[in-house]
């Protein structure tokens, strides 16, 4: 059971704020600011307590949504709830962000109220909420030629009135290290399907037909395309899949998850990055880091937005670089202790290097140890790194109408480390 | 703090010039009482928006009540929403007013829109105020029986709401009937929200009544609901006690597929009732979590991360039962690099729980890896798991694999060292004094390795491990006077004074093993915490340290070499796993998730000698092992070489009838101890040995046990020993001096009367005084002074265990001059008790003895 429900930016504004239980008063806002920012570093624990207060919230969009509940209530619960209403307002509102719950204030507080009576969750279904909501989404982005990126699936259509086409999307999180061998790998994916059709009677999606779960069931001749586990929405109907890899299901409008599968240890294909370093000291006292980054995608795919993290000993002044090519950049944080370098594109089977020199005052040959394990952050698009492919997707019967389909694939790193 | 954040808002959306508070309230009110603004229906809508927006962001605007209530009649279901957001805000301020309200929200309730009637219905019992009570009675009982769900929905839920505000009103019973009626409605909200309603309106009698039909109707539409429906009445049935095993287990195989469901909520909340249905039948329980491993580990990878700690905050709870459940999966708890410090940290507890043989490698690589990360409470997180996974590893230990493994620790650590970072050295050297103190085995390679370490070291904490260590082994490191020296030279500018104290303890100690190099400047030093020291406790340490110095220096080892280890300590670490139901009442709630916070937090430690390193103390807040368990823990111990036990202790523990736990916490300061020890002693003096005393609430005992070989065994494994039973030895004399003795104490807990558990404290001391120097006059070779009404039952006893014994060694002669004095105090009296404990005392000694033959 929830008692209050607010929403704070970072800095600590007042956004949201429902009292569903009118059991304390509305200063827990504050109370709950000051433990936040009592604590060193910016990640506060899940749940804290104020006397009889407890406070369970959770990040996104850099913003703090808070539950007051009691201790007995399911964290579990009061979790799911919580990043529930923060995919609900990013459905409606398009992106989540301080200026986007501030325009849509009325909108956020009506959906609290048809959402949660007297601390109980009532639903959080979008479609039956489509039938309550009655204040119109004000988009928060100004239009703005250098924001095209940001053009995502979600905003455009939620302002297209709803007639929008249905999209799925493999979303893989790889997350793997390596020492010359690779040494664990997680692939975390999910088909996510998108849908703002008025009425959408059933839709059909195709998976590759030898799609195989398990370690002991193959199918089919081709290289398999194997998943350890994997779990389906509830309303999926899986008549078809057994032999046909079909799923079938009458989504409802907006986002949701139609199916979630993982994956360890043995990938299909090789990592995607692989990294020779070289460290040395040279006589004048500098550390040398020559990196040789090479990326084994398929040549005509490439990775985006490629970020590599590489920690440098302590007390590190300056750096000076020699980068392969103009649009990688190089900085030095002293804050986080390491050398940034980012590629902002980087195609299939080519190979960049960088030669970075540090200035660190004092450097002893135990300093050479600080040089840690570089952490690669990336983007993959058109890519799923299980190589789980959507075959067809499918409405019946058949829309009258303009309807528009497509289906996008993207893999995103989450923890993919390099031990040095 | 509010204007400037208003100012900033207002300049982002432009909307007016900044203006006060006040000005705001005046601003609005313009606006709202602007007839032009009120015919149009967009502008006024837009008026109303700025007073919310202005209430959201903390300013007052109570003031605008009034022009609110007008604007609430209006057609616009928008507007109605947003004058009904800021009514429900204000009207316990404007009682008043808000009647003028109640007539718009009942015409309302008529309203053909069932949007509407339930908006109104809803916020008519969102104003919370007493006073409109009979208003809205009348509409709620009709939203119960309305032709719309949404309708009804609210109206159950209002019923709650006003049963709250007025609690000590009589509860309308066709009204409770009306809503067990409900629990039949088609419509799987309105059912759920009629168990919630009942839960609050009938919370003093328990809350809804769950009888087998109720729970089987819950149970047959559990699939109608959503997750949230779902994990209400999966929450609401752990009050059902099935009526035989096999309704039992049809229940179980209803709900084996949310056991597996892929939403956590639900998954949590069927384990909870799994756990809760059958807490006699562990065999299920344990299936149960076995079962749900998977969906649990994939918690752990969901891409929320408030999610992913849930999740792990759970799998330490199952971990506590079921130790292997995660074995094979270790490796889903290595962390990623861009994960918070919070998860971080509860994935290195977890990791250090499933070192095993197979992973050993491949974790302290990982924990190695952490070590040095930019957070550094991750790092130190980090080096403490290390070492506690190093003490596992020597806990393991008699085997190969375990000790190579444990050097292979130990050269991490000190690879450690070698960064030359603050809190990486300080965390080190804390951790490794921690380390000896469990795992003697470990001291000659911290020995090495703490060599010149000093200069990296800056906290207080830090020096302290680094002077303590240097104190005890100081005869091993080559360089510790010169180190100390530094330390004495600088200890006019030291501010802290632990390491004061810690100082002096340590230049005591290595004077004793190296007088030439310490004899100057241990004199420095006590001159000048004697007569230049200003903080008294320092100053009296140096005194004390001074005249016991004068005693001669045989005086002085006596007292300042204590022990130096602990390995008991060590061998607790493997501990047993807990019984399910001692934290089941805790899964699922949000308790799991906060013990860790705590738990970093008493991270400030001192000596080891002053500190109670228990690490079942972070795991289980009762803290205490039941004789049954006592039993186990004897036999499960036998490999590491302390206790084996015999049948004579089976023997025993069958013979309690009573159970009988016995517990170390609350602990108890030698101060406190001597204090307890004394007290009655004067009493018995008064009073005269003759009749001695059974006073109202204590109780002294005095009791011979027959344990010839105590003498040979170790101070330390007779430690061990009591420690496995919880029985806390809080000094004794050094090994085989004579006369022996141990001053112990513990505290009891017995279930006496079903309800209230019945706890008392016992002091004890174990004296032997060999066989030259008898200086007891003992009766028999059994019991010599035993007083109270019922012991002659406990002599019987006695009897029969010694009888039971001398069967065995026979060899022995001389029964009168093995026996070992025990004299035992207990607060309060309890007699029951006192003989359990005494039962439990004879058999370690036993078994100690036993051993040693």
């Amino acid at each position: 059971m929830i008692s209050q429900v607010f929403i704070l930016s970072s800095k600590g504004d007042h956004l949201i704020y429902k009292d569903f239980r009118g059991e304390a008063g509305s200063d827990v806002v504050s109370i709950f600011y000051e433990m936040v920012t009592a604590l060193t570093g910016d990640q506060p624990p899940v749940v804290m307590s104020h006397k009889d207060l407890h406070f369970v919230h959770v990040r996104q969009g850099g913003l703090y949504w808070v539950a007051t509940t009691t201790a007995d209530s399911s964290p579990f619960t009061v979790v799911e709830f919580l990043n529930r209403l923060t995919a609900l307002v990013k459905d409606y509102c398009g992106t989540l962000s301080e200026k986007s719950v501030q325009m849509n204030f009325a909108l956020i507080y009506e959906l609290l109220d048809e959402v949660v009576d007297y601390g109980y969750v009532q639903t959080t279904s979008s479609d039956v909420l489509k039938n309550f909501i009655q204040t119109e989404a004000v988009s928060s982005r100004p239009f703005s030629l250098f924001d095209l990126s940001n053009v995502g699936l979600f905003g455009a259509e939620t302002q297209q009135n709803k007639v929008a086409p249905s999209s799925a999307s493999a979303r893989p999180i790889q997350s793997s290290r390596e020492q010359g061998v690779l040494m664990k790998a997680d692939v975390q994916g999910e088909i996510r399907v998108k849908c703002y059709m008025p009425s959408c009677s059933e839709m059909r999606i195709g998976l590759n037909e030898e799609f195989s779960i398990g370690k002991s069931q193959l199918r089919g001749y081709g290289a398999a395309v194997r998943v350890d586990e994997c779990s389906f929405h509830q309303a999926v109907r899986l008549d078809e899949f057994d032999s046909h890899r079909i799923l079938r299901l009458c989504p409802s409008q907006g986002e949701q998850t139609v199916m979630q599968y993982q994956l360890s240890d043995n990938l299909p294909s090789a990592p995607p990055f692989r990294l020779f370093p070289t460290i040395e000291r040279d006589n004048g006292g500098r550390l040398l880091m020559y990196m040789k980054l090479r990326c084994d995608l398929p040549p005509k795919t490439a990775a985006i937005n490629v970020c590599a993290s590489v920690p440098v000993p302590k007390g590190s002044v300056s750096l000076s670089q020699e980068l392969s090519s103009p649009d990688q950049s190089a900085e030095l944080k002293p804050q986080s202790r390491a050398v940034v370098w980012e590629i902002p594109r980087f195609p299939g089977g080519t190979q960049l290097s960088a030669l970075f020199k540090l200035d660190v005052p004092g450097l002893s040959s135990a300093s050479m140890l600080e040089v840690g394990p570089v952490g690669l952050s990336f983007e993959l698009p058109k890519i799923t790194a299980t190589g789980l492919q959507v075959r067809f997707l499918r409405l019946s019967p058949v829309q009258p109408g303009p309807s528009q389909r497509w289906v996008r694939y993207v893999t995103h790193s989450d923890s993919y480390t390099i031990r040095v | 703090m509010i204007k400037a954040r208003l100012t900033l808002f207002r300049l982002s959306a432009a909307t007016m010039p900044y203006l006060g508070s006040e000005d705001t309230v005046r601003e609005l009110r313009r606006a709202l009482c602007n007839p032009n603004v009120q015919s149009d229906q967009l502008r006024y809508r837009n008026a109303i928006l700025k007073v919310i927006r202005a209430m959201s962001q903390g300013v007052d605007v109570s003031g605008l009540f009034s022009e609110m209530v007008k604007a609430c009649a209006t057609v616009d279901i928008v507007q109605k929403k947003l004058v009904y957001v800021f009514l429900c805000s204000y009207a316990t301020l404007n009682p008043e007013l808000s009647l003028l309200v109640i007539n718009t929200l009942r015409k309302d309730c008529q309203d053909p829109n069932p949007m509407v009637r339930s908006l109104a219905l809803r916020n008519m019992t969102n104003l919370r105020l007493p006073s409109l009570v009979e208003y809205v009675e009348q509409p709620l009982t009709a939203g119960l029986k309305d032709r719309a769900a949404s309708v009804r929905r609210v109206a159950v839920l209002g019923w709650a709401k006003l049963h709250n505000l007025q609690t000590n009103s009589e509860i309308d019973a066709a009204v409770v009937n009306e809503l067990y009626s409900l629990l039949r409605d088609p419509d799987p909200v309105v059912m759920v929200n009629c168990l919630r309603a009942l839960e609050e309106i009938l919370k003093e009698e328990g809350g809804v009544a769950i009888n087998k039909p109720i729970t089987h109707h819950l149970l047959n539409r559990l699939k109608e609901c959503d997750i949230w429906g779902q994990c209400e009445v999966l929450r609401t049935l752990q009050r059902y006690r099935p009526q035989s095993e096999d309704e039992l287990f049809d229940i179980l195989s209803l709900l084996d597929a949310s056991l597996v469901s892929p939403h956590p909520p639900v998954m949590a909340a069927t384990l909870s009732l799994f756990l809760s249905l059958c807490p006699g039948v562990p065999a299920v329980s344990q299936a149960a979590l076995e079962r749900v491993r998977g969906p649990l580990l994939a918690t752990c990878g969901s891409v929320s991360r408030e999610m992913r700690f849930t999740a792990l905050c759970h799998i330490q709870l199952l971990l506590r039962s079921l130790p292997g459940l995660m074995g094979a999966h270790y490796k889903r708890f290595f962390c990623g690099y861009a994960e918070p410090a919070y998860i971080k940290q509860r994935k290195m507890q977890v990791l250090v729980e499933l070192v095993n043989d197979d992973n050993v490698a491949m974790l302290l690589d990982e924990l190695r890896g952490y070590c040095t990360d930019v957070n550094t409470d991750t790092a130190q997180a980090a080096i403490s798991a290390l070492v506690s996974s190093c003490v596992i590893l020597c806990g393991l230990g008699a085997g190969h694999i375990g000790r190579s493994y444990s050097d292979r620790c130990l050269e991490i650590l000190i690879g450690l060292l070698g960064l030359k970072q603050e809190h990486i050295t300080s965390a080190v050297v804390q951790t490794m004094r921690d380390l000896v103190w469990v795992c003697p085995q470990c001291s000659d390679t911290v020995c090495l390795a703490v060599e010149g370490c000093e200069e990296t070291l800056q906290d207080g904490q830090g020096r302290q491990a680094l002077l303590w260590l240097l104190g005890v082994y100081g005869e091993r490191v080559s360089s510790a006077p010169y180190t100390l020296e530094v330390f004495i030279d600088g200890v006019r500018c030291e501010a802290s004074l632990g390491v004061k104290m810690e100082l002096l303890t340590a230049s005591m100690r290595l004077f004793l093993c190296r007088p030439a190099e310490m004899q100057d400047m241990l004199g420095r030093l006590l001159h000048y915490c004697i007569e230049e020291e200003t903080d008294i406790c320092v100053r009296d340490q140096a005194l004390l340290y001074y005249r016991l110095l004068h005693c001669g220096i045989e005086e002085t080892r006596k007292v300042l070499q204590g022990r130096r280890s602990d390995p008991s300590l060590g061998v607790l670490i493997g501990r047993p796993a807990e019984p399910i139901s001692q934290w089941a009442c805790s899964f699922n709630t949000l308790e799991p998730l906060r013990q860790g916070a705590m738990e970093t937090e008493s991270a400030s430690r001192g000596s080891p000698e002053h500190v109670t390193f228990d690490p079942k103390r972070n795991n289980d807040p009762s803290d205490t092992l039941n004789c049954g368990h006592d039993e186990e823990a004897l036999h499960s111990g036998s490999d590491s070489a302390i206790v084996r036990t015999d049948s004579t202790a089976d023997v025993l523990g069958s013979s309690l009838t009573v159970p009988l736990s016995l517990s170390v916490s609350p602990a108890l300061s030698p101060e406190e101890f001597e204090l307890l020890w004394l007290q009655p002693q004067v009493l018995h003096t008064e009073q005269g040995p003759e009749k001695m005393k059974a006073d109202k609430d204590c109780v002294c005992v005095e009791e011979h046990v027959r344990c010839p070989e105590i003498l040979h065994c170790s101070p330390q494994s007779l430690q061990a020993a009591m420690q496995l039973v919880n029985i806390q030895t809080l000094a004794f004399t050094p090994p085989h001096a004579l006369p022996l003795r141990v001053y112990l104490y513990t505290h009891t807990q017995r279930a006496r009367v079903a309800v209230t558990p019945h706890s008392t404290l016992i002091l004890g001391e174990l004296l032997y005084t060999g066989e030259g120097n008898q200086k007891v006059g003992q009766v028999d070779g059994g019991v010599v002074v035993v007083e109270g009404r019922e012991d002659e039952q406990m002599k019987e006893g006695e009897q029969a265990t010694a009888d039971g014994l001398s069967g065995r060694d026979t060899g022995r002669t001389d029964r009168e001059q093995d026996g070992v004095k025990v004299t035992l105090k207990q607060h309060p009296r309890d007699e029951n008790a006192l003989k359990g404990f005494l039962s439990i005392l004879t058999t370690v000694l036993h078994t100690l003895s036993s051993e040693s033959d």
